[in-house]
């Protein structure tokens, strides 16, 4: 498993670039993260991928973009003008947890 | 993809790497049984999920999907379906694709995958297209009243063609 740096914290990433532990992530890590995709984390992009990390927990595995919208109660259309492009994926990044596997 | 590891410059997601910038998918739905109507929205979702500019055109059966009487009301049948190995005379039985429709609309739901005008209604969140066919319209004697709100024009398939120029396509 390949490892890199990111703010001075080695972590083990797979093939793509996500964290493949998610007990190596923090706050600080996770602003980390998403400044290196180009996002500045508000208090609305902090409180979904604190959603996605306490999910996680509970499901053992990480939340589509459907589930973060249906259980946050953030439209859609604000999950994708927050993670731009890909949000499911952008978010699980930040989060420091793998991709959604779910369809829907 | 940069597969390079360094203690220096952190390994990164590729998310908006320019070979996937500026793709386009086309979803052509011409059926309205509840079970063909899933794969174009499952698909169209996924796309949009991936930042691919995507465009749904409805045509004959696909109507259903988009006109407010039917959508929320599209049906499975086991007629002439042999996937459900079940004895085809058992699907001609009155009520048996009603039960079949609400087992099948059951078995979506448990996987918190949303009906039909529902799905459509996040599909246009994130950024979908929905074009209605004209000679659909015409057969069935529909305009624009009758469809959603969010379908952006009833227009005809060269205008479809000519819009979705360059795009990758799915007959459904």
């Amino acid at each position: 498993m390949p490892t890199t740096t990111i703010a001075g914290h080695a972590v083990e990433v797979n093939d793509e670039g996500f964290l493949t532990r998610p007990d190596q992530w923090s706050d600080d890590l996770g602003a980390e993260l998403a400044r290196l995709i180009g996002i500045e984390l508000t208090d609305e992009h902090w409180k979904l991928v604190h959603f996605l990390r306490d999910d996680f927990a509970l499901q053992g595995e990480t939340a589509t973009l459907r589930r973060v919208s249906t259980q946050t109660g953030t439209p859609v259309k604000s999950l994708f003008e927050l993670f731009p492009g890909k949000p499911a994926k952008k978010m699980a990044y930040v989060a420091g947890l793998p991709k959604p596997k779910g369809c829907v | 993809m940069t597969t390079q590891t360094t203690e220096t410059a952190p390994f990164v997601p590729s998310f908006d790497a320019p070979e996937s910038q500026g793709r386009k998918l086309a979803i052509i739905c011409s059926k309205g049984n509840l079970d063909m109507a899933y794969p174009g929205l499952i698909l169209a979702n996924a796309a949009l999920g991936e930042g691919i500019e995507t465009h749904l055109f409805f045509t004959f059966w696909g109507f259903d999907m988009i006109n407010r009487k039917t959508s929320g009301e599209l049906k499975f049948t086991m007629l002439g379906n042999t996937a459900t190995h079940m004895p085809q005379g058992l699907g001609g039985i009155p009520g048996m694709t009603h039960l079949a429709t609400s087992q099948m609309k059951k078995a979506i739901a448990d996987l918190d995958v949303p009906e039909v005008p529902e799905f459509l209604d996040q599909i246009v969140a994130s950024g979908g297209h929905l074009w209605a066919c004209r000679m659909s319209a015409d057969m069935q004697h529909l305009g624009e009243k009758d469809l959603r709100d969010d379908v952006e024009g009833i227009i005809s398939a060269s205008d479809f063609i000519e819009l979705t120029e360059g795009a990758q396509l799915l007959f459904i």
